[in-house]
């Protein structure tokens, strides 16, 4: 059953870019515990509008956790503290009246922030741009089933592309390493017959764009995979140093 | 085929042969030609990225424009049934007709035939491009393709990638539009918010964005201009849809001249999570394929409050079974979402609410095995529980429809040009294919068709009929179009009311959820007619947004889309106080057989009703596409 919640917020206000930022103290008093932590933000911020104060700026499309345009670190965890949950799918019966609650945007490198909760990763596009696709032009492609894929294969790459790019992963780690995003988009196409053709090319290109967007390195802490929302496994991380390995030699 | 100067350039021929035909007759640009013309690309979902992707590939000049952060954002990412296609690979006798004429006859006969073949035809090649692009369609164990039966198909042609199917395709897309941003084919502008379109002698020549970090109005200037921005749906506030899904670029045409086809065709899904509160601000869809197993009850008793389990199955009316004999769970969309609002406004509604009805896996469960159910729908009922809190496993689901998708869009002909020329609209911004009523795992479809096997030719006969002069984002009319919009930005950020834009938005959204949702009548879309003008005009007298134009100002933005929704909610009650017949998603209460079906007007209302905009308030014009069917026959739709 649902009930009222009071809770004390403290949140990360930053103007822009270039600004210096610091925390803010608010009070969100008759919470119901059956809202979403985003619906608790806006219940907050239409009391802020209402006492002409800026609401608080974060990043939320889909509310469904499938856009991984969400996320904040809620209490010191990327998405709160519920596994294999984005912050949009967290819902306030995780919390207890009387509850102070710290929010604050990703902070890395490689996600400089934009506004309050908001930060910028366009790196992760220019990744992808650096090779994280099949060069298939449209209308070329052969009769789907002339090439069957073993079903581990496909299970595979699935569990792969299930990332939904929010960056978690790299606001998890202690040296703000994109190696768990990276890995995954490897993999999705690399374990895939189809992609067999640039897996070299695709893996050398994302890890020299991730490393030229200033994230971090590797040193096996598997933070990233706690705080996945969506489970993906480390193991894509060993995948994917596999393959650097093997084309590196190539190269 | 033109009636009042609308002309939907159908080709002549039988309909087997209409585009390939018609794919030989258009000009074509020279392929050294193509890098000196310029498209614009608004909006990066199916439709979007996938037009953008394949344009650059030929040559073109692209420039493409979204919302989010990243292209791979658009709200395309939250679909999860699946996409059909007629593969036939299940032997269970589909084919690209039976899927033409599914679609003809699932959209109540309100859809243009030639549009909707071309779809199908295309629909086998958008899985051989996906899968070749290394979209991970769930497969069997030999290797190939599995597919599924999804929203009331009698075959199997539903092809899916877990529940993530429309994030799956959207990666696709994403990943080859990715690709030209790499070899600089596309330029690339995300979190800009498209507020006008440039109209140059007569032809859509580009756009006004509002950069939204840093709230610099820009001028685009192109040959051509594509919407793919999606649907309207968040009119009516609560929907599935995400939160920035808007009418705004789509009605920013129409204000410049676009016809808006259709608009009080919405779909109602059946299968979402109940209302719980005055603070939600998204409904979440639970998938249809849920109705595959799950049974959907209510009590028979008015009132029951006992616990489900506590109500015997004499006691209980699984009512789409008993009217729908031979299509029981699986009856479509429209026929389940009124099924359901029937029983609650009848008082058999259960949950604390009582605007919801049970969907129920006991029976499943007790046949298949725990196992079985949480292989297929694992990832559904935790969905549920987490929203919930309540473990579907033992208790009935609950659940109530909701606003969903949005068949009506901008006027589009068989080029999907708009009457405005050079205006392109794509995916669910138009409103070609689908007539009344969507079949499940078609949107997904047409947003791949359109993008990637229909605006590369049908845009390139467009630039190569037309002379275009050399303009730049200097242009007078560029700057007029910046000028209104900065105006308008101005006015919201002056008014300092008392209300916020969330409050206003909730209040439109409920009345068109009551007057013109799942039900609609005379009385109540007057009143709405009524109504609507008073809350635009209490808005923009009391309106409260904080902040200003110049940074990241997220209730800015909501003031803008909600501004147009409720210029736009008028147009939507009109068009269906206007049609005088129940059809597809739209129900008028007058026009019902004695057992509460609905029934069609063919004889009067056999059209698209295109809108012409005449300014805010007034009368719009009313303009009609006669439809013709001459392969599948107007019949009655019945799933008895
Ligand atoms: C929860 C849910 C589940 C669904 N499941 C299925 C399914 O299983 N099968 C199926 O076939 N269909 C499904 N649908 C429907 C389908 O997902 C959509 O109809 C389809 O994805 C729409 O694609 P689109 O490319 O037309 O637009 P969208 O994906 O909505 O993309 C719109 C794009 O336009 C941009 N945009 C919008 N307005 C502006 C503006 N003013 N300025 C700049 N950019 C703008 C956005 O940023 C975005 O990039 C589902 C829909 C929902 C809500
Ligand atoms: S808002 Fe889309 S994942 Fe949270």
């Amino acid at each position: 059953m649902s009930r009222k919640i009071n809770l004390t917020l403290k949140v990360w206000r930053q103007k822009n870019a270039s600004s210096s930022g610091r925390f803010e103290t608010y009070e969100a008093k008759g919470i119901d515990t059956d809202a979403s932590f985003l619906e608790m933000l806006d219940v907050v911020n239409e009391q802020l509008e209402k006492r002409g104060v800026e609401p608080i700026a974060f990043d939320h499309d889909c509310r469904e956790g499938i856009c991984g345009m969400c996320g904040a670190v809620v209490n010191g965890m990327a998405h709160g503290p519920e596994k294999e949950t984005t912050l949009c799918q967290l819902h306030m019966r995780k919390f207890k009246d009387g509850d102070t609650i710290t929010i604050e945007p990703w902070r890395a490198n490689g996600f400089p922030i934009v506004r309050d909760l908001v930060c910028d990763r366009s790196a992760f596009d220019r990744i992808i741009s650096a090779g994280g696709f099949i060069g298939v032009r449209t209308g070329q492609a052969p009769e789907a089933h002339s090439v069957p894929v073993g079903k581990d294969k496909a299970d595979w790459a699935m569990d792969a592309a299930e990332c939904i790019g929010c960056g978690a992963c790299v606001a998890a780690c202690p040296n703000a390493s994109a190696m768990l995003f990276v890995s995954a988009k490897v993999t999705h196409l690399n374990v895939l017959p189809q992609g067999q053709p640039e897996k070299n090319k695709r893996v050398l290109g994302m890890v020299s764009q991730m490393d030229a967007e200033g994230f971090g390195n590797c040193s096996n802490h598997y933070e990233c995979e706690a705080a996945c929302p969506k489970g993906i496994s480390v193991k894509n991380i060993a995948k994917m140093n596999r393959d650097y390995l093997a084309a590196a030699i190539k190269a | 085929m033109s009636s009042n100067g609308l002309d939907s350039r159908v080709p002549s021929g039988p309909i087997a042969e209409k585009w390939t035909r018609h794919k030989f007759d258009m000009k074509l640009v020279n392929p050294a030609n193509k890098r000196k013309y310029t498209i614009i690309c608004v909006g990066t979902g199916l439709a979007g990225a996938s037009a953008s992707a394949s344009l650059s590939e030929l040559g073109y000049k692209v420039k493409t424009f979204c919302i989010q952060d990243s292209p791979r954002r658009a709200h395309s990412i939250a679909a999860q049934g699946g996409i059909n296609a007629a593969k036939n690979y299940q032997n269970d006798g589909d084919s690209v007709y039976r899927l033409f004429y599914d679609t003809v006859k699932g959209g109540d006969f309100r859809a243009r035939e030639a549009n909707v073949y071309r779809l199908a035809e295309l629909s086998v090649n958008i899985i051989d491009q996906c899968v070749a692009q290394g979209v991970p369609f769930a497969r069997e164990y030999g290797g190939l393709l599995d597919n599924r039966s999804f929203g009331g198909a009698q075959v199997s042609r539903t092809f899916y990638a877990r529940g993530q199917t429309g994030q799956q395709l959207l990666l696709g897309a994403y990943s080859a539009l990715m690709k030209e941003v790499a070899k600089k084919g596309v330029e690339l502008y995300t979190r800009r918010e498209m507020l006008d379109i440039i109209v140059i002698d007569g032809k859509a020549r580009g756009i006004v964005v509002r950069n939204l970090i840093t709230g610099k109005l820009e001028s685009h200037v192109g040959d051509a201009v594509i919407l793919a921005t999606g649907g309207y749906g968040n009119v009516f506030y609560l929907s599935t849809n995400a939160k920035a899904c808007n009418v705004t670029a789509a009605w920013r045409a129409h204000k410049k001249g676009a016809y808006f086809a259709n608009p009080c065709y919405t779909q109602i899904h059946p299968t979402c999570i109940p209302v719980h509160g005055d603070y939600q601000s998204k409904l979440t869809l639970m998938s249809e394929s849920l109705r595959n197993d799950g049974r959907i009850w209510v009590p028979k008793k008015q009132g029951d409050t006992r616990s489900p389990d506590q109500i015997p199955d004499a006691e209980r009316d699984y009512y789409l079974e008993r009217k729908y004999p031979s299509f029981g769970n699986l009856a479509p969309r429209d026929i389940s979402s009124r099924s359901a609002k029937e029983q609650c406004d009848a008082g058999r509604g259960v949950g604390s609410t009582g605007q919801a009805v049970y969907l129920d896996f006991r029976d499943a469960i007790n046949r298949l095995g725990k196992d079985v159910i949480e292989a297929r729908y694992g990832n559904l009922f935790q969905m549920y529980d987490r929203i919930v809190d309540n473990d579907p496993y033992k208790v009935p689901m609950m659940i109530y429809p909701a606003v969903h998708y949005t068949m009506g869009g901008l006027w589009v002909d068989y080029n999907l040009m708009s009457n405005l020329p050079g205006l392109h609209v794509l995916g669910e911004a138009n409103f070609s294919d689908h007539g009344a009523n969507r079949l499940g795992a078609s949107a997904l479809m047409q947003g791949l068709a359109d993008g990637y096997f229909v605006i590369p030719y049908t845009i390139g006969h467009y630039l190569a009929s037309n002379k275009f002069e050399p303009i730049g984002a200097d242009h007078a009319e560029c700057k007029n179009a910046e000028a209104e919009a900065k105006k308008r930005i101005d006015t919201l950020l002056s008014i300092k009311g008392k209300r916020t834009v969330d409050d206003f938005h909730r209040e439109l959204g409920l009345l068109c959820w009551d007057k013109c949702g799942m039900g609609r009548n005379k009385a109540g879309l007057e009143e709405a007619l009524q109504k609507i003008p008073a809350i635009r005009e209490e808005f923009w007298s009391n309106v409260t947004v904080v902040g200003s134009g110049e940074e990241l100002n997220q209730s800015l933005e909501r003031a803008g889309r909600v501004a147009d929704f409720l210029e736009f909610g008028e147009l939507m009650v009109r068009d269906a106080l206007h049609r005088e017949e129940s059809c597809g998603g739209h129900f008028r209460e007058e026009h019902q057989t004695e057992d509460g079906e609905a029934k069609r007007d063919d004889a009067n209302f056999c059209y698209a009703g295109a809108w012409e905009f005449s300014g805010i308030g007034s009368t719009p014009n009313l303009h009609k596409e006669q439809l013709e069917f001459n392969e599948v026959h107007l019949a009655t739709r019945s799933y008895k």
